[in-house]
């Protein structure tokens, strides 16, 4: 049996699935529901000075009949007494001691960082969290991803909560940023002990085209929100695999955008993160889904071999690398199989109007579109519309040509292989 | 245990329900709102949690999927393909609400299972030994889900079957469209997996073993010995050729080869659910003429308004508020003397016919079993059956029941439940808990 227990800069959870600090950890009845459910770790919604939420808060993005790939939030902080907030913790840490429970936190000055953080770890938090990540709102007010996108702001107020604390500190950063390596080497010599990424995007969720209102809607306004859910994934995803294979940055990440199951986090941890965060998926559907997130996780484990989680923790790493490193003379084409294909020649539409051109209707009886491989560039098109799994396969060609990349040849004039499609 | 044979009738039938390839399963599952406090589940008498299950496919998750059947339906497996969802679980699907069509949850459930047995999964080891043991009588999925239940807690188990082979109707009654032989005993081997279960075939209560026996020799005693033989007319010439009993006539189909030489016409008497199967499958077996006999209306018939509909598709014809009265014919049956009844079920005066047959069969229930057991004291019997409480204790301490010979006849599903939560109770009162 796999050891699922992770370690993400010291705090230690039964396993790598925590809540993020969101609607699903705002109190202590609901953490504890959630620890009973099998959840490794929680991050307390974040607590700083009372703040008071409008009505009318999340917006969701739907698609083609699938309620919520993306979601949106107005929502602000904790609006609950920093009393009740603190005695709760202290109360499920007391109740839980082997789950992680990170408190989120967002202030001002230096002061009231001080007195949060020394109250917060009075309350037995294993961690901390600086929330320098929320678009909407509370950044108005100079904070969340006004700190996160400042890298000298953010160094400074880290520094001040890595000298107040005993306990592992997280920076969670923002990806409302052009390039996110400068704000996790920021968090890195200010002092923290990990970072967590990605705080939700600046986003507008959709327009209501009557009231001609950007959506939520309040009154008679609609305001700029924080985006979130499964459609954020690859965006994330990209932010981890970019700081993680950043030489000078050392510090552990937690992965958070997106992850709605076991295969999205797996995807998170083989680019470096040590532990994941969920919360649309628990808006959406509940902490009962961490069964599944568990169990597939220990499934593909033991599939693979792998014993504990660092084990698989960076495996993808040594194969993300930049566009100049890809091999130039490596060719793919799309092969379609005769015996699955149902015919619907969404391929050839795709391949004709976006493609190069190459994929013709069947010229038989049966509707079995055809591929001019000669033509064929290997741009995955027609495998991405396929609604057949498995019917439409980018198979390597065999072209005799050595690897080369765009690098080498600009370095030592490497020869690559003749262009296709480009006539 | 004795093999299925190769031969036998029941490898003519096709699958009724398809199975689902990956892809099936995945867009059917994708389909599935994760319903919270389900009524799916609560329609299932062993409260499996469906939207679980059906989510973990869509991840691709079937280990754990099928780990969330079993866990709650051991026979899992074989429910999946006879349990009636179209009454149950499949009818409680909120998609129906809004006249959307409803979760397929039985077609999923046997993809799971499936795929769980095809990969050899098994997610149960038995406990460490408790020093108890507990006698199983009859050999059908109650007892096989009380007998895997207790391993799991540490107490042996013995079964005592009095035919050759285990599982049951699994084994000898389940229309082979929905579940064949061999897959029954396939499922009765994969859940004796568990190890630690004996097993005594040939082996009947009040000819080879008494319960008093059992009691002596086992520190609980479990009974599920399901119903008896096929009901018949009591009439004289009740021994004509051609005329069986629908139970026992089924399981020649299952586990043999049936003689249907010569016969043009068969009548099948009774309108529950035995009788359904029976007219499906003689169609099944390439007769042309096959019609249902019963007494009252349609609309009153106690089988599945579902199971008719397909009976009806495959061309099976019936004659509804007839009652039979004898047979005809010499050495073999060449018929039906019957009346006609009324909105209450009673005859007509002077509305006698003869149907013409050349093979009729009884589906007018079982015999029920629980006078086996009638005389030991504290055992109450009630309707024929062994009368149970909440936790399938009978009135006898240490004496236990479930499945069809506690409810008159059900589901599967219902003797796994039954079965499994009797263990749970046998277990409490072993280890001497209230």
């Amino acid at each position: 049996m796999p050891d699922l227990t992770a370690n993400c800069a010291g705090i230690v959870s039964p396993n790598p699935f925590w809540l993020a600090s969101a609607p699903p950890s705002n109190s202590g009845e609901q953490v504890m529901r959630a620890f009973d459910a099998g959840w490794g770790g929680a991050v307390w919604k974040t607590l700083g000075q009372p703040i008071q939420n409008v009505s009318s808060r999340f917006g969701g993005h739907h698609y083609r009949g699938t309620r919520a790939i993306g979601f949106n939030n107005i929502e602000l902080i904790t609006d609950r007494p920093l009393d009740t907030n603190l005695r709760e913790i202290e109360e499920v840490k007391k109740r839980y001691p082997h789950n992680a429970l990170i408190v989120s936190l967002m202030v001002e000055s230096e002061e009231e960082w001080k007195e949060i953080i020394r109250r917060s770890i009075d309350a037995g938090a294993d961690g901390l969290e600086l929330n320098f990540g929320c678009p909407h709102g509370m950044c108005e007010r100079g904070m969340g991803s006004a700190v996160g996108q400042e890298p000298k702001v953010n160094e400074r107020i880290t520094s001040w909560a890595a000298s107040y604390s005993s306990v592992p500190v997280i920076v969670k950063l923002t990806p409302n940023v052009h390039d996110i390596r400068p704000h996790g080497l920021a968090a890195q010599r200010g002092g923290a002990d990990a970072v967590s990424l990605i705080n939700t995007i600046k986003s507008i969720v959709s327009v209501d085209i009557d009231s001609m209102i950007p959506a939520p809607i309040v009154g008679e306004l609609g305001t700029n929100g924080g985006y979130c859910g499964p459609a954020v994934k690859p965006i994330a995803l990209q932010m981890v695999a970019s700081l993680a294979s950043t030489p000078e940055f050392k510090l552990p990440i937690s992965g958070i955008g997106g992850i709605s199951n076991w295969r999205d986090a797996v995807e998170f941890m083989l680019l470096g993160s040590s532990s994941v965060q969920v919360c649309t998926e628990v808006m959406l559907r509940g902490y009962r889904v961490v069964e599944d997130m568990i169990e597939g996780l220990e499934f593909y484990m033991r599939e693979k071999g792998f014993e504990r989680l660092d084990d698989l923790i960076g495996g993808a790493a040594p194969a993300f690398s930049e566009w100049g490193d890809l091999d130039m003379n490596f060719e793919s084409v799309a092969r379609v199989d005769a015996e699955t294909c149902i015919g619907c020649y969404d391929c050839v539409v795709a391949c004709a109007d976006g493609g190069h051109q190459c994929i013709e209707p069947g010229r038989g009886d049966r509707r079995v579109p055809v591929v001019d491989e000669e033509e064929c560039v290997g741009c995955n098109l027609c495998e991405i519309v396929c609604p057949v799994p498995g019917c439409i396969t980018m198979t390597e060609v065999d072209n005799g040509w050595a690897p080369a990349t765009w690098n080498q040849h600009l370095a030592s004039g490497v020869r690559l292989r003749p262009k296709k499609g480009s006539h | 245990m004795s093999t299925i044979p190769a031969e036998r009738d029941e490898t003519k039938f096709e699958d009724f329900k398809a199975p689902y390839t990956a892809h099936q399963a995945r867009m059917e599952a994708e389909r599935c709102l994760y319903c919270e406090d389900a009524p799916c589940v609560k329609a299932c008498p062993t409260s499996i949690d469906v939207p679980q299950f059906i989510r973990k496919i869509t991840s691709g998750n079937l280990w754990g999927s099928a780990r969330t059947i079993f866990s709650a339906n051991i026979l899992g497996m074989s429910c999946s393909r006879v349990c009636p969802v179209e009454t149950s679980c499949v009818a409680a699907c909120v998609h129906n609400e809004q006249a959307v069509a409803p979760i397929q949850i039985g077609r999923l459930q046997r993809f799971v299972t499936d795929h769980a047995y095809e990969s050899g999964w098994r997610y149960f080891e038995a406990g460490g030994s408790s020093g108890k043991s507990v006698a199983l009588v009859g050999g059908g999925p109650a007892s096989l889900a009380a007998a895997h239940e207790l391993r799991r807690k540490g107490h042996a188990c013995t079964i005592y079957e009095k035919r050759r082979m285990l599982g049951g109707l699994n084994t000898t009654g389940i229309a082979p469209y929905k579940l064949r032989a061999d897959r029954a005993t396939e499922e009765v081997e994969w859940v004796l997996g568990i190890g630690g279960v004996d097993i005594e075939t040939s082996t009947a209560l009040g000819e080879d073993v008494s319960l008093e026996e059992l009691e002596m020799k086992h520190d609980a005693v479990f009974i599920g010995i399901g119903l008896g033989e096929d009901t018949f007319l009591s009439v004289t010439n009740e021994h004509l050729e051609g005329v069986h009993g629908a139970v026992e006539f089924i399981e020649r189909i299952k586990l043999g080869r049936v003689d249907l030489d010569g016969v043009g016409r068969a009548l099948v008497i009774g309108g529950g659910n035995t009788a359904l199967d029976a007219v499906r499958e003689l169609v099944g077996l390439g007769l042309d003429d096959v019609r249902l006999v019963y007494r009252g209306r349609e609309e009153v018939k106690p089988g599945y308004a579902h199971e008719w509909e397909a009976a009806k598709m495959e061309g099976v014809r019936a004659h509804w508020q007839t009652q039979p009265i004898d047979y005809r014919g010499e050495g073999r049956v060449s018929g039906l003397r019957c009346v006609r009844t009324d909105e209450k079920k009673r005859a007509i005066d002077g509305s006698e016919r003869t149907l013409d047959a050349d093979l009729i069969l009884l589906a007018l229930g079982q015999e029920t079993l629980g006078s086996l057991v009638a005389s030991a004291e504290g055992i109450e019997i009630d309707g024929g059956c062994v009368r149970i409480d909440d936790n399938g204790a009978t009135g006898r301490p240490g004496v236990f029941a479930g499945g069809d010979c506690t409810n008159g006849g059900k589901e599967v599903v219902n003797a796994a439940f039954e079965g499994k939560r009797a263990a749970e109770a046998i277990d409490r009162y072993l280890m001497g808990e209230k």
